[in-house]
């Protein structure tokens, strides 16, 4: 199985290759394709952030405070950053466990079990959504049978949460595994020799090699849970103050042509994100450089 | 015109570490020249000036008659064989070796011709259609010389072209290189650390250390008129010892050795003395002193004596048994230094490795 | 697993890390079981019940005919413009030293961490009424906003990170040895990248390739936003599952999501298993 995106996602690409030589050809080729380079990014990067920043602040904090004004607005920010930090924390858990298991265990199944944790990098976010719809929906068995029991999934905070898993699921496995195929097993042999047990062993030499990754592959899923936009709109219901996120509630600023608001809420949006993913390669930096 | 390969004051830096300090040397055409010297001595980054894989910061550099300073590695057409061979994964072989002829667009058959002449020459005929991954080292190494020479290059430039293989492989490549060397007689630069496969294979030694040459000679002359210590000590094993200098002799406490009449009276100076360049008596002469036999290690035809001066400086020499068997090392025994170099030692360039702090096998008590 | 701990007879902890990891392994399955299969199963199970007039019905329908083409349209361009210029980028940050390049870096990671809605609005706060680049195109009489451009646009952003992150690792693997080879040999800069980086990277290129179409494919906040999804114009397949939600056709709904998620899996399956193939083929 291929590592997932995720997984290089955060490698820093430095490394040892020494720098490529010469020639004045060669020199003015390499001047070509870092120009390229950086216009691609610069344009379609940066460039339609800044324009969000600067339309969302551009007069201050008149157009977050106008918008956080509107009904369901905070509810909406604290509504989507509980459920990511639910998201980080049960896939950092859970994350962890499959990547142990699918690197340190042989068994039947493994090579399919690998290929199923890529999932939801091929399953587009809004077919996850109409999925959950059509397994949880009031309309299907399973709904029925566990609304009489009183559990709500869908258009309920449960199914939001279930959304953001699916879709995050693979960002900690694929983000941990490398970490500890790169960790001799030997250590693991070594700790057990000298009498520990199994997990105590796991907690005194596996867990502190790859204590860096999790936290990486968490935040990386709280950054990610925090943007979702096509798994939970339809999932949610989107009722305000109750099962509204924070993307959604941008999207119907935007739809409402209030795009100052919109911009303002983005910006708050994407600066916590932002702020997780520079610590993010950071974290995995720091594992790069102590090699 | 001059052949071979010159270079003239090449100078490179990386960031603040001086790679290369004004290096200048000649490469005769049709011979085999080794550039000598430790890992970070510069000499890797000299070769791939020479190939245009680096650009000099200064300098200029000839192969076979044209300035090649400027030009493009691609068109400079010289074989290049790299320490971890550098096979292309994804191609075969044949594919490999054909590789220099086909991106110069050469026909289909003289390529084919051209190619199997090579496969047949390195012995790897049977293997042409596997992939790198499916051969040995040491084939590969023979696949990434095949490559190298298929376009006709000028010259061959090797770097460590044997120092990824172990050591029996190595020897065995070793001795094959140089009779593929007598066969085609394609002027080679070989880039190596390895002393022994220097001075084996080449007919001109440059040695290199800190950037700079240190001595450029025949191997016989880099071996037995070292023109620096730093080349005393790191071409083949020596023995160091610290005196003074008093009329044309290195005195360390009764003892001295004689070699430094081009030293002035009152000097620091380091004597090296090769292992194999001590003889031993139970008789005292004019040119020997006493020395103790510490310990003896009989490696079979051969014998290993640890030697304790007066002044207590160990000195390690090497002896055939049958020389030995005419001395008797319960009595008084007495050294006698041949040959020793002798160099100022406030001078710079302090030699790398000496016998004293050399890994000693199992010591066998002297009898 | 935490009775392995205590100190027993070496046969009784023996047992206890085989039912240790019997649970760990139950666990593992029965997490991604639940989480990613079980709604698989319902969507599918929900679709062959639906019947088979269903899809008829709807392959037939011009609008979800439509929705098809411009998605393959938006996903065609978005993987040739990410696949392209995301190797640029990938040998920029792998082979090239200078100052700045973690940030350059970091900003190839930036479209992981911003929500697909805030890319859309973006777009329109550039295109769209009062924005900085509209004037420039409404004078020239080019639709971006409500049109394709948009469209391509927002979902070239969201994609831009696959095919440098996975280029990336297997050029810096790679090394530059091959490639300083290949030019003693006398091959140019350009038959040198052909005919030696390329070959190496292409399995790592073409599965984020994958990566990029699935993504493209289903993406939904941001072409929601700078579409204005008009049925038969600007309706891609996703846009046409949300309307036929909204719009209680449950059945087309179901099958266009089903159709979607297939081919992303299919696709990613399939380049995977030919690289494992060929690696074999390769003796590595």
């Amino acid at each position: 199985m291929s590592a997932g995106i995720q997984t290089e996602a955060i490698r820093p690409s430095q490394g040892v290759s020494r720098p490529t030589p010469t020639g004045s050809a060669a020199g003015l080729g390499r001047l070509g394709l870092r120009g390229i380079a950086l216009l691609y990014l610069g344009l379609m990067v940066l460039l339609p952030l800044t324009a969000v920043v600067v339309k969302g602040f551009g007069d201050g904090l008149a157009a977050l405070r106008s918008a956080l004004a509107a009904p369901g607005a905070v509810a909406a920010i604290r509504l989507t950053l509980l459920s990511s930090l639910g998201t980080a924390i049960i896939n950092g858990v859970l994350g962890t466990l499959l990547a142990y298991v699918l690197v340190r265990f042989r068994f039947p199944g493994r090579g399919l079990l690998s290929g199923i944790v890529d999932l939801p990098f091929a399953i587009p976010t809004l077919v996850t959504g109409v999925m959950l719809v059509a397994l949880y929906g009031p309309s299907s068995p399973v709904g029925r049978v566990l609304g009489r029991h009183g559990i709500h999934i869908v258009f309920a905070p449960l199914g939001i949460l279930l959304a953001l898993l699916f879709v995050t699921l693979p960002l900690v496995v694929r983000t941990v595994e490398p970490v500890l195929l790169e960790l001799d097993p030997a250590e693991e042999d070594a700790a057990r020799v000298l009498g520990a047990g199994a997990w105590t062993t796991f907690r005194r030499v596996v867990l502190p090699a790859i204590r860096p990754a999790i936290a990486a592959g968490a935040l990386l899923t709280f950054a990610r849970a925090l943007g979702e936009f096509g798994a939970v709109v339809i999932v949610s219901g989107n009722l305000t103050g109750q099962t509204l996120t924070a993307p959604v509630f941008i999207f119907q600023l935007t739809s409402q042509f209030r795009p100052e608001q919109a911009a303002a809420v983005a910006t708050l949006l994407f600066a916590i994100s932002f702020v997780l993913v520079l610590v993010t390669e950071r974290l995995v930096n720091r594992r790069e450089e102590a090699r | 015109m001059r052949q071979g390969i010159v270079v003239e004051d090449l100078d490179k830096r990386f960031g603040q570490f001086q790679a290369v300090d004004d290096v200048s040397f000649e490469a005769a055409d049709g011979q085999i020249t080794t550039l000598l010297g430790p890992s970070g001595s510069g000499k890797s980054t000299v070769l791939r000036m020479i190939a245009g894989l680096e650009r000099p910061d200064r300098g200029r550099i000839w192969v076979a008659g044209d300035e090649l300073t400027n030009t493009a590695v691609q068109e400079r057409r010289l074989g290049f064989v790299f320490q971890h061979y550098a096979l292309f994964r994804h191609m075969t072989v044949r594919q490999n070796v054909a590789f220099g002829l086909s991106v110069r667009h050469e026909p289909k058959p003289s390529q084919q011709a051209r190619v199997d002449e090579l496969l047949e020459l390195v012995g790897l005929a049977p293997f042409a259609d596997r992939y790198p991954d499916q051969l040995s080292g040491g084939q590969r190494q023979r696949v990434a010389l095949a490559r190298a020479l298929a376009p006709h290059p000028k010259v061959l430039l090797l770097d460590e072209p044997f120092g990824a293989l172990d050591a029996r492989v190595r020897q065995e490549l070793r001795r094959w290189l140089d009779n593929l060397h007598r066969e085609l007689g394609v002027t080679s630069l070989l880039v190596t650390h390895d002393q022994e496969e220097a001075l084996e294979l080449a007919n001109r030694v440059v040695v290199m250390n800190a950037g700079h040459i240190e001595q450029i000679g025949t191997p016989d002359e880099i071996y037995n008129q070292p023109a620096t210590p730093f080349v005393a000590g790191f071409v083949g094993a020596a023995n160091v010892l610290t005196g003074w200098v008093w009329e044309g002799h290195v005195h360390f406490g009764r003892s001295a050795v004689k070699g430094a009449y081009h030293l002035e009276d009152g000097l620091p100076a380091k004597a090296y003395v090769r292992p194999h360049d001590i003889r031993l008596t139970n008789t005292e002469s004019e040119t020997s002193f006493g020395v103790t036999v510490d310990r003896r290690t009989n490696m079979g035809w051969e014998s290993k004596l640890h030697l304790r001066l007066a002044d207590g400086q160990i000195l390690i020499a090497q002896l055939p048994n049958d020389e030995l068997a005419e001395v008797s090392l319960a009595r008084l025994v007495f050294a006698e230094l041949r040959y020793a170099k002798v160099f100022r030692s406030d001078g710079e360039g302090e030699p790398r490795a000496d016998l004293s702090t050399a890994e000693f096998p199992a010591a066998v008590p002297g009898t | 697993m935490s009775q392995a701990d205590a100190p027993g007879t070496p046969r009784g902890a023996i047992e206890c890390v085989r039912w240790a990891r019997i649970a760990l392994l139950a666990v593992a399955f029965g997490y991604v079981g639940i989480l990613l299969i079980a709604p698989l199963a319902g969507i599918a199970w929900t679709v062959v019940k639906g019947g088979f007039h269903v899809a008829t019905e709807t392959f037939r329908a011009p609008d979800v005919r439509h929705a098809y083409l411009l998605t393959g349209v938006i996903t065609v361009l978005t993987v040739v413009v990410t696949g392209l210029l995301g190797v640029v980028v990938a040998m920029v940050l792998v082979r090239d030293r200078f100052v700045g390049r973690r940030i350059v870096s970091a900003v190839v990671d930036l479209p992981l961490a911003v929500s697909p809605v805030i890319v859309g609005l973006a777009a329109v706060l550039l295109f769209g009424r009062g924005g900085w680049f509209q004037a420039l195109f409404a004078t020239r009489g080019i639709q971006i906003l409500f049109a394709l451009p948009s469209m391509v646009l927002v979902t070239i952003f969201i994609c831009i990170p696959f095919v440098v992150r996975e280029v990336g690792p297997v050029l810096q693997e790679l090394g530059t040895e091959e490639e300083d080879a290949a030019r003693t040999l006398g091959a140019s800069p350009v038959q040198t990248f052909f005919r030696v980086t390329l070959p190496n990277i292409r399995w790592g290129l073409l599965y984020g390739v994958a990566l990029s179409a699935a993504r493209a494919m289903g993406e939904i906040g941001a072409v929601l936003i700078v579409s204005g999804a008009l049925q038969g114009k600007t309706e891609t397949a996703t846009l046409y599952i949300f309307r036929a939600l909204e719009e209680r056709q449950d059945a087309s709904a179901y099958l266009v999501a089903l159709t979607l998620a297939g081919t992303s899996i299919v696709l990613l399956a399939a380049i995977e298993l030919f690289k494992r193939r060929r690696i074999k083929e390769m003796g590595r």
